[in-house]
């Protein structure tokens, strides 16, 4: 696309800082019209402050922001939808009580005599907005139970309504099944072909290549570089990313693999997932791989018990773990680590001590009482041995970095010796340092006799550190691959193709 | 990293952890009130009057404790005045059919458990919202109440129990009832802050989610607090009746909102998570000194209806205001710097 | 281009039209509870209905209690709660009593301008301490349940105002009716046709339900949330000032202790009536068709042999059938529309 006299929307030199913290030093972007503009970044490089500014949600204290070529300010998310801004992220958020057209047009709805909402026009114009792109969702229906797919293509119907010309997408398909992630591109397209600006933000370099046309790089908090997508590759980009050449990140070493840790048979849950079986072993790291949505959280929550499955077994060692019961799992001998660090993980507002024993607080406890000093002296144990970098033990998990704050949610974990190790998007929002510190942790628990079942969907990831890797499409195991094997085609073929189960 | 790290156990001294909290600024109202009346009001400093104040807060010092526990894990019970009724005249009817008073107050008092069950069964395994769900046992239990004895009352009750309930330690002008509380206030107190229990009680308050992947039992834990809440209860409706030798449909009706004012005055946070016993108890004893004081100084009782207003409006309000003065002077939203200065970087 | 597909849209439409009838079902349902109570009670005892008494009780006395409920239904569609009404009827209807008597002529109108203001005042206090303190209304209210009480208490001392101390006109209002309908309730059932059109059809109304549904994409989406709870509880507050006016019309003597008790059942109502506790849903004609229900069977137990001191013990059971009712409901038709949208 051939740029427009003024771009669409242009930030220059922003700086943003929180107290001591500085989250932007140079953020500088130039969106245009017809265009779709990737923005790639590790996590912490500042993406998601600048996408907050564009919103409103926060001011800039330097730096600057034109739309079409004016200067704007805004101190209001509303100001900025009121300038054609708008913002949809990865959980959209909507009214669950009221209905489609409701939403859409919420604060704005056409009125006729005395104020009197016009229901008619609201839902005509809604009828149209969706033949227009192609979506089949009740307008009258309750926006209460709508997929998350569903719900971002209601923020993108909200948006055209609005009739936005900067569209900023935050990590769209991180929740999105294959099929879904293709009908908001095609949506993206169109919306790119009637001239708006789209900026998306995302991980996926497969689908970053698929969709835009340019892309931007930032690293810690700055600008690093613009180029057209036909022009550059992944390497390069990652490069540009990391800032040094991503080798050996994964060391996985070679571990004796014993006896059958983990044996899980049959395991069935109507919508969810269909005939799971499969072992992790001692000393092994099987990783399950698969898209987002593919049900591996599910598998991993219902093995530990905080879901329910109908049917089929899991075995820990050679006891049968009763389902439903995650206090029994763990005494058996199972930590998970969930996937949303900060709402399932760690208790944001209780200090470090306070989480990292929060899975041993029975056993800590002498006659039923528990006292302070037995809690500092063992998450100073375990915060020392994983080298959380906090100045004292009451400090607020909610105030730690992303990658200390997992090291906590492993200290609590390990505390409780467990024979197998669930973990799920282990380096999810991580810094690279703590990347791999956690991934030689891993190394190490495994050398030592744990078994770990880890989830992940970054393949890199998956390849360097599984031992076997197993593949989950829609709720079923469709490929266990041993690690000689294992490739990213295969990986992925294997998560997007209905394949014959391999035993 | 060659060196292990260390780590301090505590990132503020420790006078900065015990003095600069809620509970704290309650305790210190309550000592300065408690100065104030003793040299100023007539009366006050007398014996008796402290034995009457006792008398009289020892249900709500009660009701407090477990009102506490279930507050911080995000839950609430309006019903609690009403078990108290509803207790009252069990211990009255059975009483009155020629049951011994001690076999009558065990079963009022299991009545009172199975009460607070239902509570805990419609909200932990029905899942329905506190709130609702204790609105409709509160009329639910007064109804049952008011409905076994009809507006009649009874009364006759041996005067060895009736002076039991108001009896003191030895030489002393504290009323034995408050024995009893003392036990079951530190039998609280230990179980909120040295168990497991009472860790999970927290972090049920503060993140439901995590608890739960943690391996908090979040239903248990509530069903029993709502259990202990209704079995307590019970008990404070036998000292109640007792204390004035009277069963009846309707006594102690709004009891409760005196409970949860004394709570939420304590320093226990409406939201869940945050609060201890220490701050409650102070909080009750303050709003009983005030009542007795005010009275004694010949002010209208009533004004303390809106002492207790203002007070817990005002205690909530200054934790709300404290809290978004220390949001604006760090301002993660607005603009740190006056202007749009050039860009330095 | 894909058009849009036939089968889903029917699938979400009948499962649409489903819940938009289950949702006027409940309002339809309890309207046929208190018909069926109604027509049982008079059965057994055709004074039920058919009598001065029984006519003035079945459609006058409950209006006042209408009102208070409404309001409160319009607060709980906020996702707040107003614990104070009862305390503000009280203050009101003393108000109301103290003003005919210390100024001697005063204009009826001018009185109910006076009990609707305070009682708006009174809300506008609540409404301020919650939409900027940022405080949960069930303590905001809780609080100002006790400051208006007392205020009240203190104010009447043990006063007591008298029937035969209010204007006759005035009282008259009690018992005057058009076409056999009381003027209390002509007056109480327009307020809720205006309060249930202006929650139906303005963008006021609306932006109640969805700061209700969700606060958090209500601030996000612009509205203004701070103005909207502020309106909510001042007409929370007026509506129970004037029901405050009409307590006085009807009974014509005041005490201190006036109102006691309303807010509880005031929730009640409205919780009966399908008003979700968490806000988002429910209609102020289905908070007045609860109040109606409460009174009634209240009235209607004794006559059918139920003893009237387990009148409190039925409106607990209603209130928790009502909410079991709705969960029970509210998790079918999530399933139900998590399964439509997968097919």
């Amino acid at each position: 696309m051939s740029p427009t006299s003024a771009p669409a929307l242009e930030l220059s030199r922003i700086g943003k800082a929180f107290g001591a913290v500085i989250a932007l030093t140079n953020g500088t972007l130039e969106l245009h019209s017809g265009s779709i503009h990737a923005l790639v970044g590790e996590n912490g490089a500042g993406k998601s402050t600048l996408v907050k500014i564009i919103a409103g949600l926060y001011q800039r204290d330097s730096g600057d922001f034109l739309l079409e070529g004016e200067s704007v300010d805004f101190t209001s998310t509303a100001q900025s939808k009121a300038a054609g801004i708008a913002v949809i992220y990865q959980e959209p958020t909507l009214f669950p009580d009221l209905s489609v057209t409701e939403n859409i047009f919420m604060g704005r709805q056409p009125t006729r005599a005395l104020g009197v909402i016009d229901r008619k026009a609201m839902r005509d114009e809604v009828v149209g907005l969706f033949t227009r792109l192609g979506v089949s969702i009740d307008p009258d229906r309750p926006t209460l139970g709508l997929s998350i797919a569903d719900q971002q293509l209601i923020e993108i119907a909200k948006a055209i309504s609005l009739d936005a010309k900067v569209l900023v997408m935050d990590e769209p398909t991180a929740a999105l099944s294959g099929v879904e992630v293709e009908r908001l591109f095609a949506v993206a397209r169109s919306l790119r072909d009637e001239g708006r600006a789209l900026l998306f933000i995302s991980h996926r370099f497969d689908e970053v290549f698929d969709l835009c046309d340019t892309v931007t790089v930032m690293r810690d908090g700055a600008y690093i570089d613009t180029s057209p997508i036909a022009e550059t590759n992944v390497d390069e980009i990652v490069r540009r990313m990391v800032g040094r050449d991503v080798t050996a990140l994964f060391p996985k070493e070679d571990a004796v693999i014993g006896e059958d840790v983990l044996v899980v048979r049959g395991l069935n849950e109507p919508g969810v997932f269909h005939d799971i079986d499969f072992t992790v072993r001692s000393g092994e790291i099987v990783g399950l791989a698969g898209l987002v949505g593919a049900g591996r959280s599910e598998i991993a929550r219902a093995i530990f018990g905080v879901d329910s499955y109908s049917s089929g077994s899991v075995t820990l060692n050679g006891k049968a773990i009763p389902k439903r019961n995650p206090t029994a799992a763990m005494a058996a001998g199972i930590a998970l680590v969930p996937e949303d660090r900060r709402k399932q993980g760690l208790v944001l507002e209780t200090t470090i001590a306070g989480n990292a024993t929060l899975a041993i607080r029975n056993r800590l406890a002498r006659f039923g009482l528990l006292f302070r000093s037995a809690e500092n002296a063992a998450a100073r144990e375990w915060a020392s041995r994983l080298e959380v970098k906090a100045a004292s033990l009451d400090v607020e998990a909610g105030t730690l970095s992303g990658g200390n704050q997992q090291k906590v949610v492993l200290a609590k974990w390990l505390a409780t010796n467990p024979s197998l190790l669930i973990i799920d998007e282990p380096t999810r929002g991580i810094d690279v340092g703590t990347k791999a510190e956690v991934h030689r942790l891993l190394s190490q628990l495994a050398g030592e006799g744990l078994g770990i079942l880890m989830i992940s969907s970054e393949l890199p990831e998956v390849l360097g550190m599984a031992d076997r890797v197993l593949v989950v499409r829609e709720g079923r195991i469709t490929a266990d691959i041993p690690r000689a094997e294992a490739t990213a085609e295969s990986v992925m073929h294997a998560a997007t193709h209905d394949v014959e189960a391999t035993r | 990293m060659a060196e292990p790290r260390t780590y301090k156990d505590y990132s503020r001294p420790l006078w900065r952890r015990v003095l600069l909290t809620r509970e704290m600024a309650v305790i210190a109202a309550l000592v300065l009130v408690w100065i104030w009346a003793y040299t100023q009001v007539p009366y006050f400093a007398a014996p008796i009057t402290l034995t009457y104040l006792l008398l009289d807060i020892a249900p709500i010092l009660l009701m407090a404790l477990p009102m506490t526990l279930i507050i911080i894990t995000g839950e609430i019970d309006l019903s609690v005045a009403s078990v108290v009724g509803l207790s009252s005249v069990l211990l009255g009817t059975l009483h009155q059919g020629g049951m011994p008073i001690e076999l009558a107050a065990i079963i009022a008092i299991v009545v009172g458990a199975l009460a607070g069950a239902l509570n805990g069964f419609l909200i932990t395994v029905v899942g329905l919202p506190s709130l609702a769900v204790t609105i409709g046992s509160l009329a639910l239990y007064r109804g049952l109440a008011v409905g076994l004895l009809g507006t009649t009352a009874v009364t006759d009750f041996t005067a060895a129990w009736k002076d039991f309930a108001k009896s003191k330690l030895f030489g002393t002008p504290i009323p034995t009832i408050i024995l009893i509380f003392v036990i079951l206030a530190v039998a609280f107190a230990v179980l909120l802050h040295f168990t497991p229990f009472g860790r999970g009680v927290y972090a049920i308050g503060l993140s439901p989610e995590a608890a739960r992947f943690s391996g908090v039992n979040v239903e248990r834990t509530k069903f029993i607090l709502f259990v202990l809440s209704g079995a307590v209860a019970a008990l404070a409706g036998i000292y109640f009746t007792l204390r004035f030798g009277s069963a009846r449909g309707d006594n102690a009706t709004g009891m409760e909102l005196g409970v949860i004012a004394a709570v939420l005055l304590g320093g226990v946070s409406i939201f869940g998570g945050r609060g201890g016993l220490h701050g409650v108890i102070a909080a009750v004893i303050l709003i009983g000194a005030l009542s007795s004081a005010l009275r004694l100084a010949s002010v209208t009782s009533d004004v303390i209806n809106i002492i207790t207003g203002a007070l817990l409006i005002a205690s909530v309000v200054s934790t709300s205001v404290l809290a978004w003065v220390r949001r604006k002077r760090i301002r993660p939203g607005g603009r740190k710097t006056g202007s749009l200065a050039a860009a330095k970087g | 281009m894909t058009t849009l597909t036939p089968t889903s849209e029917t699938l979400g439409q009948r499962v649409l039209h489903g819940l938009g009838g289950f949702a006027k079902a409940r309002e339809t349902g309890i309207l046929l509870a208190l018909v069926v109570v109604v027509v049982a009670a008079t059965a057994r005892n055709p004074g039920f209905v058919f009598s001065a008494d029984g006519f003035r009780d079945l459609l006058l006395t409950p209006s006042i209690l209408l009102l208070v409920a409404v309001g409160q239904a319009i607060v709980i569609i906020t996702r707040n709660v107003d614990l104070s009404v009862g305390s503000t009827v009280g203050l009101t209807a003393y108000l109301t009593g103290r003003l005919f008597i210390d100024v001697p002529d005063i204009p009826v109108p001018l009185v109910f301008l006076a009990g609707i203001l305070l009682g708006g005042f009174l809300g506008l206090v609540n409404g301020a301490l919650v939409a900027f303190a940022k405080v949960p209304a069930l303590v905001i209210t809780l609080g100002t349940l006790y400051a208006y009480r007392g205020i009240n208490v203190l104010w009447a001392g043990s006063d007591r105002i008298n029937a035969s101390d209010m204007p006759k006109e005035f009282l008259g209002l009690g018992t005057a009716q058009i076409l056999y309908i009381p003027v209390l309730t002509l007056i109480a059932v327009f307020v809720l046709v205006v309060a249930g059109w202006y929650l139906r059809t303005q963008r006021g109304g609306r932006e109640l339900y969805a700061i209700g549904s969700d606060p958090a994409a209500a601030h996000l989406y612009g509205l203004k949330v701070t103005q909207r709870v502020l309106t909510a509880f001042i007409l929370c507050g007026a509506l129970a000032g004037l029901a405050g006016v009409l307590f006085v019309a009807r009974y014509g003597t005041v005490n201190s202790q006036v109102g006691s008790g309303y807010e509880l059942t005031a929730v009640g109502a409205a919780v009966i009536g399908g008003v979700a506790i968490f806000g988002g849903s429910g209609t102020v004609w289905g908070a007045a068709i609860g109040a109606y229900l409460l009174f009634t069977i209240n009235r209607a137990l004794p006559i059918l042999g139920v003893q009237d001191f387990w009148q409190r013990a039925v409106v607990g059971v209603l209130i928790i059938s009502a909410i079991v009712l709705d969960r029970v409901l509210a998790v079918r038709s999530t399933r139900k529309l998590v399964e439509a949208r997968d097919n």
